[in-house]
């Protein structure tokens, strides 16, 4: 302790605090959206941690035990439709279902911004033709692009996750690209060219700091979207395939047990929706803890 | 001028799409006579096939026969039921349109209401309530929501017919009781996509209207709420109702899940098939349908706004 | 014999195109600057004073080649642009200052690598810059201490254009172009940033081109004045030729729409009334025409060029004063 004193009263300027440890200061401090946090870090850790903490075998059934109700000695949450555990399977669904809602988002984070910021900052023709074919796939309602993208590809993580990383480019893009014209029309771009600069280190010094936060931020909105349209794909076939434990496909699989253990039918959705507000909680604070007009 | 513009603006889009559609089933892994021809056809045949079906040509030329057979309406034939295409979207489409338009109107209301009674007490337990329910409807797997509705309205009160449009299945629509009732439970379902939507964009409006200065001249005064009111719905109304008109829009190309989910009998439903028989002209031509009413909605609805408020040009 | 100016810009041209007539057409030109021709000797300030749209931004801009002419030539010490001096030498030379304080600062960076940006990237080493930072901020009047570590949203708009003035200096540059960078600030904080300009000037042999709107401010700042209307030069010369005998109907126009203390400066002409016309469509001839009580024929058919006065370097582009126009006021006193 002493020595972190000294170097407090050796210090010789005053160093405000940086603009994201204002950020999280002021996340640290809006309740809802921390709560959003823990519940998607305890999430994370189920996924990581499945292995440890499943009771049972996700993938062996018997056939003798099948749709047993919540409640049940051994399997608390029931089994599905092949006598499977279901509180396993949601377990270690986790895994497939972060993978295939998550992932694609930060896909077309990286491309988006990358197509966005290019268009932005370039301007003229440029522009026009990265912009002009972004509206192309913008065109297409999203659940429509990933279906007739996997719809043609064919079932599979991969094509499901490429699928859905298409359709999250667009909108990305868009935001990247309206958000960097605005900065590039700032005067601190002027003075940074007047300083002889050139346009990379421009962007890297000016631009990239100012734009990529919002587009950040944007992303993350996009998260919940994701999820709820990945599960859907494996919800109709597509994507993830049987017998991986994913709450989409296991939605799909229990449908017809509805009639039978309605509750436990419903459980993996369930995992969808509070994984889904979850992201959804939390980007909303993300959102307003940046803004610094608030 | 700005019409016009916007015209000329949707057509190179409109082009675009039709390009997309297209590629859809040379992207698709594997020759796409796999899901025509048996496994066992001969190398003749196979050339045959190929040569009958134009895949021998190049692809821009191949594109530019398809695009003129479709302009003309023909979306060619479906490998599983050997009908023309244009044939099993025109039922479709008239099914869907139907669910879609419902369950717009009724998540516009709904929406529209939650969003003004949130602005309108902004900050209060009120608006928590509200924009949290409006959470939840962006938030909630909407297939699931129609899931946990069947639970209860069909499997354990048995209101409501769980699927299909009609008792016994029927396809053909006729507006009584008895197909009704199977409209109600997908409606529902489908409104909470645009109610969340709807909520937030009328709340954010609502509130930005209340803190214009005069209307917060007005309420000091504590002037009559009712001129308040007009004002705030005329205000709100140009941009609510082009919201409403995009949803429409999402509704239509994204009603496959919810289609799944309660077996009704529209487009959504069709893909679906067309994507388990890989039926890929199908599947190519509803999306083609599906796309291009997308963009000719979004045409609509940024010429009728422009109508109603010239300021507002979205481009 | 004059000794060459240290800056000279030629016939300097910039029209830019309005887009967005139907398939990316162009729906017409704005002639932001067209035909200006001034000098800078070394240690003036040139104020340079008009409406809003009147070209005054696009010069500035054109000087420190942020943009460059679509004709004309710009020379610095004799050296052509393009030809004798790189862009990037002329930027160093020459600097500007911004009017939105705000908006020309990085909200990311400190103020200390804001100022030190410049030199970073010119090759300076980082711990030479923040140290030519931290003096940088101490002339300017900001303890380094204090400021250099802070973020722009935490100074005020007078503090935020000291750092913006210690930016430009960071270059040792000749000639500052001072955009309207004083219009922003309350009356009390833009004299002191007056009085700081002044200072810097005088200690460091600095050449300011200062636009603004304010005729007051340029008045008090300036060496010699250049009038700009619908961008084109509608008179130039020292400062007390311009505010005491304008020549221009332009300019006496704008100083008696200049509110005055003293009653003996107040004139009886009258004040301009109505915006300036369209830059996208100026008028033929003389482009003040349309809003000029002397406005005769000739006014409407030819352009009047710059044409030299009695006074040192007084030039004026009006028809009365130009022999031979066929203007029936010829001679008569603006």
């Amino acid at each position: 302790m002493s020595s972190l004193s000294a170097s407090q009263n050796s210090a010789p300027f005053e160093v405000s605090p940086g603009y994201w440890s204002g950020v999280i200061g002021r996340l640290r401090r809006d309740p809802v959206a921390m709560f959003a946090l823990l519940v998607i870090l305890a999430l994370v850790l189920m996924a990581l941690f499945a292995p440890y903490i499943a009771p049972n075998d996700p993938y062996r059934g018997q056939l003798l035990r099948r749709l047993r109700p919540i409640g049940t000695a051994g399997f608390p949450l029931g089994t599905d439709e092949l006598g499977r555990d279901m509180l396993s399977r949601l377990i270690y669904g986790a895994r497939l279902s972060l993978l295939m809602g998550v992932t694609p988002v930060f896909i077309a984070f990286f491309f988006g911004a990358f197509i966005g910021i290019t268009a932005g900052f370039v301007g003229g023709k440029v522009n026009s033709l990265l912009m002009r074919t972004v509206d192309v796939f913008f065109a297409f309602p999203s659940v429509l692009l990933a279906i007739a993208l996997s719809g043609a590809l064919g079932a599979g993580i991969f094509n499901g996750l490429l699928s859905l990383s298409i359709v999250f480019i667009p909108p990305i893009a868009r935001i990247a690209e309206s958000v960097t014209t605005g900065v590039r029309k700032l005067e601190y771009i002027e003075a940074a060219r007047a300083s002889g600069a050139s346009s990379m280190t421009i962007v890297r010094v000016h631009v990239l700091g100012n734009v990529l936060g919002p587009i950040f931020v944007y992303a993350t909105g996009l998260i919940s979207v994701s999820l709820i349209l990945a599960s859907g794909l494996s919800f109709l076939g597509l994507g993830v395939k049987p017998p991986e434990p994913e709450w989409g496909l296991m939605l799909n699989t229990l449908r017809n047990a509805i009639y039978v253990q309605p509750w436990v039918a419903a459980l993996p959705g369930l995992m969808i929706f509070c994984t889904s507000i979850s992201f959804n909680l939390f980007s909303d604070g993300l959102r307003s803890a940046m803004d610094l007009k608030s | 001028m700005y019409i016009a513009k916007r015209l000329l603006y949707t057509l190179p889009v409109a082009f675009g799409v039709s390009v997309v559609c297209f590629m859809l089933v040379h992207i698709a892994p594997g020759d796409p006579l796999t899901s025509v021809l048996p496994p066992d056809a001969s190398a003749q045949l196979q050339a045959e096939m190929r040569r009958l079906y134009g895949f021998d040509k190049p692809l821009p030329v191949q594109y530019f026969i398809w695009l003129a057979k479709t302009v003309q309406g023909d979306l060619g034939v479906s490998i599983a039921t050997g009908r023309p295409v244009a044939l099993e979207l025109s039922k479709a489409l008239g099914n869907t349109l139907m669910l879609a338009v419902l369950a717009t109107l009724i998540g516009f209301l709904l929406g529209g209401l939650f969003g003004f009674v949130a602005g309108y007490f902004r900050g209060g337990w009120v608006d928590r309530l509200a924009s949290f329910i409006s959470i939840i409807g962006v938030s909630v797997p909407h297939y699931w929501l129609g899931m946990v509705l069947v639970i209860i309205f069909s499997v354990q009160l048995n209101w409501l017919p769980a699927t299909g449009a009609g008792p016994g299945g029927s396809a053909d629509w006729a507006w009584n009781w008895l197909h009704v009732r199977h409209l109600i439970l997908p409606a529902i379902t489908m409104s909470v996509i645009p109610m969340g939507i709807v909520a937030r964009t009328v709340r954010a409006l609502v509130a930005d209207i209340l803190s214009q200065e005069f209307i917060v001249g007005q309420r000091a005064k504590g002037l009559l709420d009712f001129g308040v009111f007009r004002h705030v719905v005329k205000n709100a109304a140009p941009t609510a109702l082009a919201v409403m008109g995009l949803q429409l829009g999402y509704l239509l190309g994204g009603s496959i899940l919810i289609e799944t989910v309660f077996s009704w009998p529209g487009t959504g439903f069709l893909l679906g098939q067309a994507i388990f028989q890989r039926d890929l002209p199908l599947l190519q031509g509803t999306i083609l349908i599906l796309a291009l009413f997308f963009v000719a909605l979004n045409l609509i609805v940024d010429v009728v706004q422009t109508m109603l408020d010239p300021r507002v040009q979205r481009t | 014999m004059i000794p060459a100016p240290l800056f000279s810009a030629q016939n300097l041209v910039k029209h830019f195109r309005l887009k967005g007539g139907l398939l990316g057409s162009s729906r017409g030109v704005v002639r932001a600057v067209d035909n200006v021709s001034f000098d800078l000797a070394e240690g003036e300030t040139l104020g340079i004073v008009g409406e809003s749209g009147c070209g005054k931004s696009t010069t500035a801009r054109l000087i420190v080649d942020l943009i460059s002419p679509d004709a004309g030539t710009i020379t610095l010490g004799g050296k052509l642009l393009g030809k004798h001096i790189s862009a990037r030498e002329l930027r160093r030379q020459i600097q500007m200052v911004f009017q939105d304080s705000y908006a020309s600062l990085n909200p990311r960076l400190t103020m200390e690598d804001a100022i030190a940006f410049g030199p970073k990237v010119n090759g300076m080493s980082p711990q030479q810059a923040a140290r030519l930072a931290h003096e940088l901020l101490e002339r300017v009047g900001l303890e380094p201490r204090r400021f250099a570590g802070r973020y722009p949203h935490e100074l005020s708009g007078g503090q935020r254009q000291r750092v913006n003035i210690a930016r430009a200096l960071a270059f040792s540059p000749k000639i500052v172009v001072l955009d309207e960078s004083v219009s922003a600030l309350d009356k009390s904080v833009e004299a002191q940033v007056l009085n700081l300009l002044a200072d810097l000037k005088a200690e460091l042999g600095l050449t300011y081109v200062f636009i603004s709107h304010d005729l007051n401010v340029v008045r008090h700042m300036s060496d010699r004045v250049m009038v700009m209307y619908l961008g084109q030069v509608a008179e130039i010369g020292t400062v007390e030729a311009i505010y005491s005998a304008p020549a221009h109907p332009y300019t006496a126009a704008l100083l008696s729409a200049m509110p005055s203390m003293d009653p003996d400066r107040r004139t009886m002409e009258a004040p301009l009334t109505g915006d300036p016309p369209n830059p996208i469509n100026p008028p033929a001839g003389c482009r003040f025409h349309t809003r000029c009580k002397h406005a005769d024929t000739i006014c409407a058919a030819v352009e009047p060029g710059l044409f030299g006065l009695p006074g040192e370097g007084h030039q004026v582009a009006c028809h009365i004063h130009i022999p031979g126009s066929n203007h029936r006021n010829r001679g008569v006193e603006a």
